[in-house]
């Protein structure tokens, strides 16, 4: 087997990415002097298709970018919100910093697993709701915060869990 | 005005987006008829107009006035204005924007870019989200000013990844402002041209630190670079480059209006200070009113809590307070007539950081709250140098035993010992020192709670607050 360390190995991008996702990945190529500047955006856009980012995909990422798989991979597995394998339909990202905890976050994050039946990390056996701490949302005066999918919600009691769930399906 | 999660739920499904309803909860005003660009160039004009400002708004509200002053200038003209102004870097430390620009390596011909750092995501500190969710026009008014006063060609916006609808009214912004010749090729006809792009991070605390930031923008881990070179030398893509805050940026537009004599005699409105302009200074915890208020420098804590945040909430009392998020050191009830600006804070024993309190009540323990902080600084280190990585976790395992019941005899000098190995010098950024400061002053403060648990848990009795002694016998 030859290594090769400089380049990702040569794929079809267009048996793995969409049409959508190529022409969107070109044009976030454009805002920079070097298309690696593009890696985070591009890896978000094929994110968005599944909720995550499959080897192949981040291959085929590589091969446009023109930039060492390892690399990319690098940049996909620092990242917090890059998912590297299969999450739910909906994420949901409890803040657990200073500020939330001083105002509920653990009553509010054993409500959540509760109501979940998960711990963070993992994902509901019917596939709906993926649980994950993140470091501060930036709603300090509203905490205990909560970010779903796009929403931000705050201050979140525990009793107002299940009410907030059923919005997402 | 405080929404609960029903009424967010049923304004959602009128099809708006939860963060834009909760803007209604900041408080921010202050005296809405006394404000102007004069006395609160932040905000003044969200005073006159409560929604989103859209460009014919802003423009009706002196939007891109100062940036036509500017552009009738030489740029030198623009960056010694704000030199003489002293703007200090609102992002935590401080450091004079006009200084920083002048750092700027001299034209070659090539690229010079200018960098809005808006990965906010100190714990703590939530301004530059309100300013670029309602103000977007005033940051990349800012921008462009500030660009042309550094020669700098193209421009980004890097926001965290969780602020989306930020990024989202920032992207209807620039392009708004594309079509209408303030952003792109000879802006208003002149020989300025500016191109603008917003970059979007996907959750990294580190993200903050600038040379990690120029990485990150890079398309690169977001590990911090050796300085010097510094950014102005050789930043982004190797080229001079300039990383300034998104509330730094926001005071341009103002002072090339007014001056920077205006600047510097801002805070005389409350007494004489050293550091010049207005803050958006905010207080979270459990006080009665959390928000934020743009106020001139000169407030003391105590005013800002009380008098701004209405107090502790019914049967609180206040133990200590962080002056401006997670990596500055906590301060107690002693420091509250403290002024909040940086050389006060400074002088007693913390740093003012964002400016944005957080308050800790009586009813804390202080070694879960220590805790709380140290796992958050754990999980984002970029693991990039050795004393920063391997020494959080130590950090974490020694205060997870003494919390849990299983600390000895020793561990909180080994916290000491920390506090050194991983201070200013002998780790690659600022980040591990910057978690070294609540745990610093955590056991300098409060240094009976740590000793109280060990004690229990090695089965020695405490007799007062100078256990330390009663601990050192084997």
């Amino acid at each position: 087997m030859k290594i090769v360390t400089d380049k990702a190995p040569k794929v079809d991008v267009a048996s793995i990415l969409t049409a959508e996702e190529i022409a969107a990945i070109h044009e976030f190529m454009h805002h920079y002097p070097h298309a690696r500047a593009a890696s985070l955006d591009s890896l978000k856009i094929v994110q968005k298709r599944n909720g995550w980012v499959d080897d192949a995909q981040v291959n085929a990422i590589a091969n446009m970018l023109d930039i060492p798989v390892t690399d990319l991979d690098g940049v996909a597995t620092f990242f917090n919100r890059i998912y590297r394998q299969p999450v739910g339909r909906h994420v949901i990202l409890i803040c657990d910093s200073v500020a939330c905890y001083l105002t509920g976050y653990e009553a509010l994050s054993t409500a959540l697993r509760t109501e979940l039946g998960i711990e963070y990390g993992q994902t509901t056996a019917d596939g709906r709701f993926t649980l994950l701490p993140i470091c501060c949302l930036g709603n300090c005066d509203k905490g205990p915060a909560v970010l779903i999918d796009e929403d931000t919600y705050g201050p979140v009691q525990p009793d107002e869990v299940t009410q907030l769930l059923e919005l997402y399906a | 005005m405080r929404l609960t999660v029903s009424e967010q739920i049923a304004l959602r499904s009128q099809g708006k987006a939860p963060s834009q309803l909760n803007n209604q909860r900041i408080a921010i005003y202050g005296d809405k008829a006394t404000a102007t660009s004069e006395t609160k160039p932040l905000t003044w004009r969200l005073a006159h107009h409560d929604a989103v400002l859209d460009l014919a708004t802003y423009e009706s509200l002196r939007g891109f006035e100062a940036l036509k002053m500017a552009l009738k200038q030489p740029p030198e003209a623009t960056l010694t204005t704000i030199k003489e102004a002293v703007v200090k870097g609102r992002g935590g430390a401080g450091f004079p924007a006009g200084i920083k620009w002048s750092l700027m390596a001299p034209p070659d011909g090539g690229p010079r870019y200018l960098v809005c750092n808006a990965d906010e995501m100190e714990p703590g500190t939530f301004k530059d989200r309100l300013l670029m969710e309602r103000l977007p026009f005033q940051l990349i008014e800012g921008m462009l000013i500030s660009a042309y006063a550094i020669g700098a060609n193209a421009g980004y916006i890097f926001i965290r990844g969780e602020y989306i609808l930020a990024a989202e009214r920032l992207n209807a912004a620039i392009e708004e402002l594309r079509a209408n010749n303030l952003v792109g090729d000879n802006i208003l006809g002149t020989d300025f041209s500016f191109d603008l792009h917003v970059h979007t991070g996907a959750g990294r605390y580190i993200c903050g630190e600038e040379t990690a930031l120029i990485n990150c923008l890079e398309g690169r881990r977001a590990n911090p670079r050796t300085k010097p070179p510094f950014p102005q030398v050789a930043g982004a893509w190797g080229r001079p480059t300039v990383v300034n805050n998104v509330e730094t940026l926001h005071n341009v537009s103002a002072i090339i209006l007014h001056g920077s004599k205006w600047y510097q005699d801002l805070p005389k409105a409350k007494g004489v200070v050293e550091t010049p302009g207005t803050k958006l200074f905010g207080c979270s915890g459990l006080v009665n009113d959390p928000g934020l208020w743009e106020l001139p420098f000169g407030y003391t804590a105590r005013e800002i809590i009380e008098d701004f945040a209405g107090g502790m909430q019914e049967g609180r009392t206040l133990k200590a307070w962080l002056p401006g998020g997670a990596s500055t050191d906590f301060l107690t009830a002693e420091h509250l007539d403290t002024v909040v600006d940086f050389d006060t804070i400074q002088k007693a024993g913390s740093r003012m950081g964002t400016g944005l309190i957080m308050v800790v009540d009586e009813e804390q323990d202080m070694v879960p709250l220590v805790r709380n902080l140290e796992i958050f600084f754990q999980r984002e280190s970029c693991g990039f140098c050795t004393p920063c990585r391997d020494g959080l976790p130590w950090g974490v395992k020694l205060l997870t035993a003494i919390n849990d019941g299983e600390g000895q005899v020793g561990d909180v000098e080994k916290l000491e010992g920390l506090t050194r190995d991983l201070w200013i010098g002998k780790t690659f950024c600022a980040h591990a020192p910057g978690a070294m400061e609540p745990l610093m002053s955590a056991i300098k403060y409060f240094r009976p709670e740590f000793d109280q648990k060990i004690a229990q848990a090695v089965g020695v009795e405490v007799i007062d607050a100078a256990a330390n002694q009663q601990l050192d016998v084997k």
